[in-house]
C-alpha cells in the first residue's frame, strides 16, 4: 500500500498557509443534513458508507429483481453489459483476467460506490443502501472474494481483502511544472 | 428550426431564379466584369438573436471510437472535433470534442438551482451558486481539453479520428485556490475529489496540489455560457489532465487525506508505475492538420503547412516540421504567444515539387519534454514495433501523412 501511505506527504509542507480567515465573505454554510445528502463518494476507509446491510443470497435476488441481468447476463456474463465476473477466474493474475470492478478494485468500496452512484443504467439512485450493500456482497461472492452468507455493512465493507492486493502501482507525487515522469524524456 | 432552414432555402432559391431572371432580361456582363450579386440571405429572428454560419461551411463533428452518437436513446457518447478545418487555436463551442463517462444524457440543469459545495478537510464548508461565484474574482484563459483515448491507429484516415478528441477553448471562471481558501483547507489534507451532477456522477480523486495551482471553475466558454454538452452550468478545469478530470456539471469538491479510488480513479489503475505516472498529465503533442489525411493537393507548388501543438506540461516552445520523411526539420512559425496547457498554431512554408514524401511535426514544450516518434517510444519500452505496439499513457508520438504524387494525403501509420 505504497501509495496510500505516501500521499499525506504530498503537500502538508504547503498546507498550513492555507489556514486563513475567508477573504470575501461569499457563499453560504451548508447544514450536516445537506452536506450527508450530496456525501456520496466512499473512500477507502468506508467513513462515508450509510447504515443497512445485505448478503449475497439477497443481492442474488435484488440483481434479478432490479433488471441487471437484462444487461450483465444472469451470472454476470454474457450479457450486453461489461462483464461482472471473471471468464478466467482460475487464473491467480488479477491483471490478466481484465479490468472487472469487483475483483480489480483494491477496495470493496468502489464496487458500493459505483453501483450506488450509476446503477441500475438511468435509473441511478433509485437502490436502497440495503439493495446496494447486497449486490457487491453478491458480486463480491460471485467472484468468489467473500462467501456467500457473509453480512456486508459499513463496518464489514471496507475489510474485505480485495484480489488484487497491493499489486497495483502507486501514483508519483505531482508537482506544478515538472515533467509527468521522472527520466522519461517525452 | 429544420423547418426554418428549409423555408430559407426555398426563398434563397426564389431569389436565384429571380436574380436569374433579371440577368437573362439585360446585357450579359462581359468577362472580367463583376458578376451578378449573389443570393441573398434574409434576417430571420433566430438569426439575429443567435447567429449561425454559411450553409456552405460543412464542417462537423463526427462520432469517434465506433459508438454511434446520439444513439438511438438520445445517449450522447464521444464526439470528435474536425481539426482538419480548424484555423487559430480556439476550437468554436459547436465543435469542441465531446466525451461522457459513459453513454450519457446531457442534463438539462436550471442554473438557478445549481449549487457547489465544497466540504470534507476545510475549516469552513461552503455552499456557492452561480451568482456568488460570479461575484468573486475571474479568469479568462485558454485551454486544451484531450481525451486519453486520442490516439492515432492505422485504421484512422483523418487527423479528425487520429486526433479529433482534443479541442482548445477560452475558458473563465474563479480559481479553485480562491475557493479553497475561502474555506481554509485543513493540515493533512492531500486530494480532493470532484464530481457532477449528472445521472453518473462522475467523480475523480486529484492531488490538492494541483486544485491549488491552476484549477478553474468555470461557468464562461468562448464569450457564453458554457455549453450543456461541455459541463453547463459549472465545469472544472484542470489543465494539463487527461479529459476525464475536467469534471463537467461541477456540484460538490471534496477534500480528503488519500486518493479515495472512485469509479473513474480505479479505471487509471495500472501494475506498472510508470504507466500509471504517464495516465495524468498529457505529454508534449503536435499534428499537422493541413495537408493531413483524406485532403487532395491540387498540384506542386507553394503550401503552408499548419497545425497545433500542445502539452500538459505547460506552454509549447519550439515545433518542428519534416517535409522529407523526417530526415530534415525545420523551425515552424508560431501563430501568436503560446499559452500554457492551450493549443499553440504553427505552420511552415513548403514548396512542393510533386514527388512522394512523409509530413512530421514534433514539439518541446517549456519542461524540454521532446515529442517522440513511435519507434522512440517503442525502443524506450524495451518492446518491438509491430502491429500490436501500443503507446503506453495517452499516445503523443509524432503523426506522419504521406503524400502521394498524386497528390492525396493519408496516414502514415496505416
Amino acid at each position: 500500500m505504497g501509495m496510500l501511505r505516501a500521499l499525506p506527504f504530498v503537500v502538508l509542507a504547503g498546507v498550513s498557509a492555507l489556514a486563513q480567515s475567508p477573504t470575501y465573505g461569499v457563499g453560504r454554510t451548508p447544514t450536516a443534513e445537506e452536506i450527508r445528502a450530496l456525501d456520496i463518494s466512499i473512500g477507502p476507509t468506508g467513513e462515508e458508507l450509510p447504515p443497512g446491510r445485505g448478503t449475497a443470497k439477497e443481492g442474488a435476488q435484488v440483481y434479478r429483481a432490479k433488471g441487471c441481468a437484462g444487461c450483465h447476463g444472469a451470472a454476470g456474463i454474457g450479457g450486453t453489459a461489461p462483464i461482472l465476473k471473471s471468464k478466467d477466474g482460475a487464473n491467480p493474475d488479477v491483471w490478466a483476467r481484465g479490468r472487472i470492478l469487483p475483483m480489480r478494485s483494491p477496495f470493496a468500496t468502489t464496487v458500493w460506490d459505483y453501483i450506488n452512484r450509476a446503477m441500475p443504467l438511468n435509473r441511478e439512485g433509485t437502490l436502497t443502501a440495503d439493495e446496494v450493500y447486497a449486490l457487491t456482497a453478491f458480486m463480491l461472492y460471485i467472484n468468489d472474494v467473500i462467501p456467500e452468507d457473509e453480512i456486508l455493512d459499513a463496518q464489514s465493507l471496507p475489510k474485505v481483502k480485495m484480489p488484487i492486493g497491493d499489486r497495483f502501482a502507486s501514483l508519483p507525487e505531482w508537482k506544478p511544472r515538472t515533467p509527468r515522469l521522472k527520466g522519461y524524456p517525452y | 428550426m429544420g423547418s426554418k432552414r428549409a423555408d430559407r432555402r426555398e426563398f434563397l432559391r426564389g431569389g436565384a431564379a429571380l436574380a436569374g431572371g433579371f440577368t437573362l432580361g439585360a446585357v450579359a456582363p462581359a468577362i472580367g466584369q463583376t458578376p451578378a450579386s449573389p443570393a441573398f440571405i434574409k434576417g430571420n429572428k433566430d438569426q439575429i438573436a443567435y447567429g449561425d454560419r454559411s450553409r456552405f461551411v460543412t464542417s462537423v463533428r463526427i462520432p469517434h471510437g465506433g459508438r454511434p452518437s446520439p444513439d438511438a436513446f438520445g445517449l450522447v457518447f464521444h464526439v470528435a472535433a474536425p481539426l482538419q478545418d480548424s484555423v487559430g487555436v480556439i476550437t468554436p463551442s459547436s465543435l469542441h470534442y465531446v466525451a461522457t463517462t459513459r453513454g450519457a444524457f446531457i442534463p438539462d440543469i436550471d442554473p438557478r438551482e445549481h449549487r457547489l459545495m465544497i466540504h470534507g478537510m476545510v475549516d469552513r464548508p461552503l455552499t456557492f451558486t452561480l451568482e456568488d461565484l460570479k461575484r468573486l474574482p475571474s479568469v479568462t484563459r485558454l485551454h486544451f481539453i484531450e481525451c486519453a483515448g486520442n490516439r492515432s491507429s492505422r485504421r484512422a484516415k483523418t487527423v479528425q479520428e487520429t486526433h479529433g478528441m482534443t479541442s482548445c477553448a477560452e475558458w473563465t471562471g474563479v480559481l479553485l485556490s480562491v475557493l479553497l481558501k475561502e474555506c481554509g483547507v485543513k493540515a493533512g489534507a492531500s486530494w480532493f475529489v470532484a464530481e457532477g451532477a449528472e445521472e453518473v456522477k462522475g467523480a475523480s480523486s486529484m492531488p490538492l496540489a494541483k486544485g491549488m495551482d491552476d484549477c478553474l471553475v468555470c461557468y464562461g466558454m468562448n464569450g457564453e455560457a458554457v455549453r450543456p454538452q461541455q459541463g453547463f452550468p459549472l465545469r472544472l478545469m484542470v489543465p494539463g489532465f487527461e479529459g476525464i478530470f475536467h469534471t463537467k456539471y461541477l456540484r460538490r469538491i471534496k477534500v480528503v487525506d488519500r486518493y479515495y479510488m472512485n469509479y473513474n480513479d480505479y479505471g487509471h489503475l495500472d501494475q506498472d508505475h510508470k504507466v500509471a505516472a504517464l495516465d495524468y498529465q498529457i505529454g508534449p503533442k503536435s499534428v499537422i492538420t493541413f495537408p493531413s489525411g483524406g485532403q487532395l493537393l491540387p498540384g506542386r507548388g507553394f503550401y503552408e503547412i499548419s497545425g497545433l501543438a500542445w502539452s500538459g506540461g505547460g506552454a509549447i516552445k519550439r515545433v518542428e516540421v519534416s517535409t522529407d520523411g523526417g530526415k530534415h526539420w525545420n523551425n515552424a512559425e508560431f501563430k501568436g504567444t503560446p499559452q500554457r496547457m492551450a493549443h499553440a498554431r504553427f505552420s511552415s512554408m513548403w514548396n512542393w515539387d510533386g514527388q512522394e514524401t512523409e509530413l512530421l511535426s514534433r514539439c518541446t514544450d517549456e519542461l524540454g519534454q521532446v515529442q517522440p516518434s513511435r519507434a522512440q517510444v517503442a525502443k524506450y519500452w524495451n518492446k518491438p514495433l509491430d502491429a500490436t505496439f501500443s503507446v503506453p499513457g495517452l499516445d503523443n508520438s509524432i503523426q506522419p501523412w504521406r503524400i502521394a504524387s498524386d497528390g492525396s494525403v493519408t496516414n502514415g501509420n496505416a
